[in-house]
């Protein structure tokens, strides 16, 4: 039989599994590297438990690096389901958070709720919300009625939002002088480095519900491909499923920019890659978006530390060198 | 038995321009029923009504005695599979992939294809005869091959009533010969109702039971062939010249238009002076 007849589930797991050993082995690559210097064995006692928690190692991992690896982990994760969702509702291969515009929304409703007083949860995490819906809206709203020239309309849509919103960014930090935003520029390009328990759990309650509800939705998804007669004519409420996914998407994409400001191009990368290899059933897709877009922003995140020994560097300037590459290849590729 | 379709009073308007204007008609289980007329006539509106895709502002619909009003989305996929017009072409499955995409209707939202679900789309592709193109992504098909995809992709979806809108319009003769052949044979076989909008008159006088032509969403003749492939009604319809005669293969008109050269050869269907 042909090769389709192997059974999902074995191969959902055995996906899942590889994703998994890499997403530890990048995690745990994350904890024993960083600045200060110390023995593979010291870092190995303390990830065991077995060391003193107070020393100084022990808070360096425990308060500083593991926060960080997973908050790359879950942040990776939300991106690149984010990205997965949006090629798939929009049907198109380029559709992206960052590129859409979706995160750029976020950030100035975050940076409203900053300016404001409000805490990162909930207030700036709302505010960040509507920004996110609201930019979907406007690049909706100018791409749709155009089918024909849809995929360009889509991007240069994108492309207009986000420069609406680094300008009303700009303009937001130009006009106050709050002592609040000094952190901002850095945030704008990513930035993992503000990471505490407290604020990872709070994040982790948003966006893991959400993958949780994009997995169930994961055949629908498959149905969308086909396009939207041919999903109604299968069955699919297919207004009520695209306004749940998108919604559902959006919402976990400005979480994740409340925490970390703009990270780019992670869900452009990362479903593409993995498309490329699994095919195009988001049955399999989502789950290793989850695990596989987790694993590549550790990694990122861990070249940025690295090339910066002494000093940071954002996150989002090493997915950027290595997506918009990636895009002018795609974009490249769609025209011909 | 009950209709496979029985529609009453149809109304449909896009913003305000009216496409559908009080259809009333009914289809029979088992029937070849092909829907006929000019560009803009509403054949494909009335074919997304039938297939549930749209829905009439008002008049009522009957799917094998179900109200449309009153069937879920899901019911009404498990009675009627659609075949697009244009099958996309950029989607990333492969045929086996798309074709058990019909099974969709039949299974929940976490539940996976049993052995039956790939028994029947085994069994589709080889009644489509696209079996061999099992593995093959959809962007290496040519046009006819991509049309009997998403013919045996209907089949798997096990409904009683397969729409099909213009199924042979951009394919080589022997391709529209096969695809109408292949209907024909379900038909046959399954008891299949087949409705199928076409622009080919003498391919459907061949095979329908009955015809329906429109025009401006209104019926202008229903029947058979020979009763509604006439002469006054074709050239009133269309707005054109045509021969009308008879076919040498079986007892149904043949139609054939006349340009504009050849008008003083058609004592039938010249200009009145």
């Amino acid at each position: 039989m042909p090769p389709y007849s192997i059974s999902l589930l074995k191969r959902l797991l055995t996906v899942s599994a590889l994703l998994a050993l890499l997403l530890l082995i990048t995690a745990f690559a994350g904890v024993i590297t960083g600045s200060t210097d110390q023995s593979f064995q010291a870092i190995l006692v303390q990830l065991l438990g077995k060391g003193v928690p107070t020393s100084t190692l022990g808070e360096i991992i425990w308060r500083i690096r593991l926060p960080r690896v997973i908050l790359a982990a879950l942040v990776g994760a939300t991106l690149s389901v984010g990205g997965l969702v949006f090629q798939a509702l929009l049907r198109n291969p380029l559709a992206e958070p960052y590129i859409l515009g979706i995160s750029g929304g976020s950030a100035v409703g975050a940076i409203i709720g900053i300016l404001l007083g409000l805490s990162r949860f909930p207030g700036g995490a709302l505010l960040a919300f509507c920004g996110s819906m609201g930019t979907l809206l406007l690049v909706l709203l100018i791409v749709s009625g155009r089918a024909a020239t849809r995929k360009d309309s889509l991007i240069l849509g994108g492309v207009m939002v986000n420069a609406l919103c680094s300008s009303v960014i700009m303009f937001l930090l130009s006009v106050t002088q709050n002592s609040r935003l000094h952190s901002i520029l850095f945030w704008l390009m990513g930035d993992l480095s503000l990471s505490d328990p407290h604020q990872l759990l709070l994040l982790s309650s948003i966006v893991l519900p959400c993958f949780g509800l994009i997995f169930i939705l994961a055949r629908p998804m498959n149905l969308l491909l086909l396009g939207e007669e041919m999903a109604l004519n299968m069955g699919l409420p297919v207004r009520l499923i695209s306004l749940v996914l998108l919604s559902t998407a959006s919402l976990m994409v400005s979480a994740t920019v409340c925490c970390t400001g703009l990270v780019g191009f992670v869900g452009l990368v990362m479903p593409h890659l993995l498309r490329l290899w699994l095919g195009p059933d988001h049955r399999v897709l989502v789950p290793a978006c989850v695990l596989g877009g987790g694993a590549y922003l550790i990694l990122c995140d861990l070249v940025a530390r690295l090339l910066a020994a002494q000093s940071e560097m954002p996150v989002g300037v090493i997915t950027a060198l290595i997506g918009a590459p990636l895009f002018i290849f795609l974009l490249k590729r769609a025209k011909s | 038995m009950k209709p496979a379709a029985v529609f009453q009073n149809l109304h449909l308007a896009y913003g305000d321009r009216p496409v559908l204007n009080g259809l009333s008609f009914a289809v029979e289980q088992g029937e070849f029923f092909i829907i006929i007329g000019p560009n803009g006539s509403g054949k494909t509106t009335l074919l997304k009504v039938i297939a549930g895709i749209v829905k009439p502002q008002r008049g009522a619909g009957q799917i094998l005695g179900h109200a449309l009003s009153h069937s879920s989305r899901r019911q009404l996929a498990r009675q009627v599979a659609l075949v697009p017009q244009q099958p996309p072409s950029d989607i990333p499955f492969s045929v086996a992939e798309v074709v058990l995409l019909g099974r969709s209707p039949h299974l929940g939202l976490l539940s996976l294809e049993r052995r039956k679900d790939f028994t029947l789309a085994e069994q589709a592709m080889a009644f489509a005869k696209v079996d061999h193109l099992a593995g093959r992504k959809l962007d290496q098909l040519s046009a006819g091959e991509r049309q009997r995809v998403f013919i045996a992709r209907a089949i798997c979806q096990q409904a009683r009533i397969i729409a099909l809108d213009e199924p042979t319009a951009s394919l080589d003769l022997a391709y529209q010969t096969h695809i109408m052949d292949l209907m024909e044979k379900l038909r046959k076989q399954e008891g299949i109702t087949v409705i199928m909008v076409s622009h080919d008159l003498n391919l459907a006088a061949m095979y329908a039971d009955r015809l329906l032509l429109m025009k401006q969403g209104t019926i202008i003749n229903l029947g058979t062939p020979a009763v509604v492939l006439n002469f006054e009604a074709l050239e009133r319809t269309y707005g054109c010249v045509l021969l009308v005669d008879r076919n040498p293969l079986k007892d149904v008109p043949r139609v054939t238009q006349v340009p504009k050269g050849f008008l003083h050869k058609t004592p039938r269907s010249g200009p009145e002076p």
